[in-house]
């Protein structure tokens, strides 16, 4: 095989290989729903994908459900609907297009969702549990609500291996050992700990995969965007956690970003600016959102989004297959802990990221119907403009609504972004002569 | 003699600058924006060429800015209004560091460094509240052309207190007030105190440094001048040609093109 053609079997590979696997994943939910078969309802930060194999739950993480209804265009008449039911125009959207498709017994624009089994949420969210609710009400199924000790403070989570790590780990084992009572009880299976220790191994291998691959997007240029492409990968991290196709895609994606940083190959636009990404994409116009950025030649080499919810994914911890049930509660702790902390201590590994990848802008994009995500957002700003001296854009708009979106406001601001950043490094450049 | 010019498309009007090399406006003009858009900014360019005597064949370089830049179809390349107004504001006073920008429908609030580089800024989102247009809807409300409101304000000695956000709540705010038997005067020095207020929270929102220029349509406005100067404790530059602030600016960076491109080896400008 030539480099020519071995270039041309790798590169772009992940994102072709990550769209089919999207497709089959909800083509398998919309057989489960034609079954009638009851699914585990989860979310991206803690979705225990791992245990919940074990018992053969199709897995459906609404969050994915509903920025997919706002990426294929249709969101507004999933909004609507859930207005016109009651839900106020201010409440998450991503639960109102949930709210919608429950209303329309599960009809989505990627095929049927089957109905709930049992729903398996933590307290990184506190919309999570609300939103569980709103299922128990409706089919009357379990919700499990897992709570996960946060970080004490900035930079004050207990160490692995401390007494204060150990006390939280056995909280977490606790109530993960109620689980398997609950779903052996829903599902009518045993719960098998061989089964846990393969799916376990497939979480590893997506982990480290995961971890490997944001590591390489260090290199100059980026091996791929952080908002467009990482996007898919993401997907792929949560909706086959702890499956043989998650591992499997992640081992061939790191061999393509690692034949890509070998080669110097970038993404299709020629990289001029390196940027950070906070907060959760603006799914309703979410390639032209992209585009905005990549006509001027930024590529968003890292972003929140990809760790807080990549469900821990972006530790690369690696579970130990000797204890399972120990080791998952520790993966958790770490993971939601971790997803907790990329919203409320956000700054040091902003700051840590920007020198890690050589960063020449930080854009913040609070979103108006998640105030999980967004509340803080202008002082995390001003902390990090303390400590880095780096350009900041802060554009507001929606990750759902398209109601609140005005392409020509955000383009306005994010043009006059990057005119700063291009005015500073013409001066920088005229100042060293 | 070379001439550089710019061309501010807002959403309420169209201004044209030209400037010489030395950088001193050669002619300006302003119009109506209206509905067709292109056709306002080669009006306001031809009036602008036409008030200064010079040939549309002088003009070596044209900036386009404003909400309709990519309308200006002669131009050769765009800039936003944020990136021109800061320098605008700081060729006519070099000691600016906080811009405030009241335009037709967004007002701007932009720091500057002493070079003019942007450090941060910030807008009104997705609603005209705090801008020319609430001026508009409280015209409408109380029937007075707009160039009255300022000197009727002035006159008012207690302000009502005006708490909608909304510009078009605004407007049935502003007659429910009068049908409580306030004065004119006093709703009008409450409705510029309200969007002085909010004016105001944006210039917090990118940290407010002296010398503080204020630029736009509304610095025609009097009473704004006034109330912004009371509430900021301090007295914000005005220029006379305020208004043009956006297409100066764009003229300035059009300038900067034709000096980079005689430039022996040109560096490439921002």
């Amino acid at each position: 095989m030539t480099d020519a053609t071995k270039e041309a079997g790798i590169v772009g590979r992940g994102n072709e290989a990550g769209a089919r696997l999207f497709r089959e994943w909800f083509q398998g939910l919309n057989a489960a729903a034609e079954e009638n078969r009851g699914a585990a309802y989860v979310f991206v930060m803690g979705s225990l994908c791992e245990l919940l194999r074990v018992f053969d739950f199709p897995i459906v993480f609404p969050e994915i459900n509903s920025l997919q209804t706002a990426v294929r265009r249709v969101a507004h008449e999933y909004l609507n609907e859930a207005e016109n039911y009651g839900y106020s125009p201010d409440i998450c959207g991503y639960v109102k297009a949930d709210v919608a498709t429950q209303l329309r017994r599960g009809a989505h624009p990627m095929g049927r969702i089957p109905k709930p089994a049992l729903a398996v949420c933590t307290n990184a969210c506190n919309t999570y549990i609300k939103w569980g609710e709103i299922w128990e009400r409706m089919h009357h199924m379990p919700l499990f609500t897992l709570d996960i000790p946060g970080s004490r403070g900035a930079g004050l989570a207990s160490p692995r291996g401390s007494e204060d790590f150990e006390r939280d780990r056995k909280y977490v084992e606790a109530q993960l050992r109620e689980l398997i009572v609950l779903c052996e009880r829903v599902s009518g299976k045993r719960f098998d700990i061989d089964r846990l220790r393969q799916h376990l191994g497939w979480a590893n291998e997506l982990n480290q995969g995961w971890h490997r691959v944001l590591e390489l997007n260090r290199s100059r240029p980026a091996v791929f965007n952080a908002l467009s492409d990482g996007t898919i990968y993401l997907g792929v991290a949560n909706g086959f956690r702890g499956a043989p196709e998650g591992g499997a895609f992640f081992r061939d994606l790191v061999e393509e970003m690692t034949h890509k940083a070998d080669r110097g190959i970038g993404t299709p636009i020629e990289e001029q600016w390196r940027l950070i990404f906070v907060g959760v994409p603006c799914y309703p116009i979410f390639r032209r959102f992209s585009e905005l950025f990549s006509d001027w030649g930024g590529v968003f080499v890292n972003s929140t989004y990809l760790w807080f919810a990549s469900g821990g994914a972006n530790l690369g911890f690696t579970y130990d297959l000797a204890r399972p049930i120990e080791s998952l509660s520790e993966g958790v702790l770490l993971g939601v802990r971790d997803a907790m902390d990329s919203m409320f201590f956000q700054t040091q590994a902003l700051a840590q990221m920007i020198d890690d990848y050589a960063v020449d802008g930080v854009v913040y994009h609070p979103i108006k119907s998640c105030r999980t995500v967004s509340t803080g957002l202008a002082d995390t700003r001003r902390a990090l403009m303390a400590v880095r001296d780096v350009p900041s854009l802060f554009v507001e708009s929606d990750m759902m609504d398209r109601r609140v979106v005005s392409e020509a406001q955000m383009k306005n601001r994010i043009d006059a972004f990057f005119e700063g950043l291009a005015s500073r490094r013409h001066q920088a450049a005229a100042s060293t002569g | 003699m070379a001439y550089a010019a710019g061309v501010d498309v807002g959403s309420t009007q169209t201004k044209a600058v030209v400037i010489n090399e030395t950088r001193e406006i050669v002619g300006r003009a302003l119009t109506d924006t209206g509905a067709n858009v292109m056709r306002a900014a080669e009006s306001a360019f031809h009036e602008a060429l036409t008030n200064g005597g010079i040939s549309e064949e002088e003009v070596e370089f044209v900036v386009g800015t404003g909400y309709g830049r990519y309308k200006v179809t002669f131009g050769n390349t765009q800039v936003t209004e944020i990136s021109c107004h800061a320098r605008g504001s700081v060729h006519m006073f070099p000691r600016t560091r906080t811009v405030l920008d009241m335009g037709g429908q967004d007002t701007k609030a932009i720091r500057v460094q002493p070079t003019g580089e942007i450090v941060d800024f910030c807008m009104n989102d997705k609603c005209a509240a705090g801008t020319g247009r609430f001026l508009g809807a409280a015209a409408v409300a109380l029937d007075l052309p707009i160039a009255d409101l300022g000197p009727t304000a002035l006159r008012g000695e207690r302000a009502v207190k005006i708490s909608t956000t909304c510009t078009v709540f605004a407007e049935s705010e502003v007659l429910s007030w009068l049908g409580k038997g306030k004065k004119i005067e006093d709703i009008l020095l409450g409705v510029h105190e309200s969007i002085a207020a909010r004016s105001i929270g944006l210039l917090r929102r990118v940290g407010i440094e002296e010398e503080v220029t204020f630029t736009g349509g509304v610095t025609k406005n009097e009473a704004m001048v006034e109330t912004l100067n009371k509430r900021l404790g301090l007295k914000v530059n005005v220029g006379e040609g305020a208004h043009y602030m956006g297409a100066l600016g764009a003229a300035l960076f059009a300038l900067d093109r034709i000096v980079a491109a005689r430039a022996p080896a040109a560096k490439g400008a921002a």
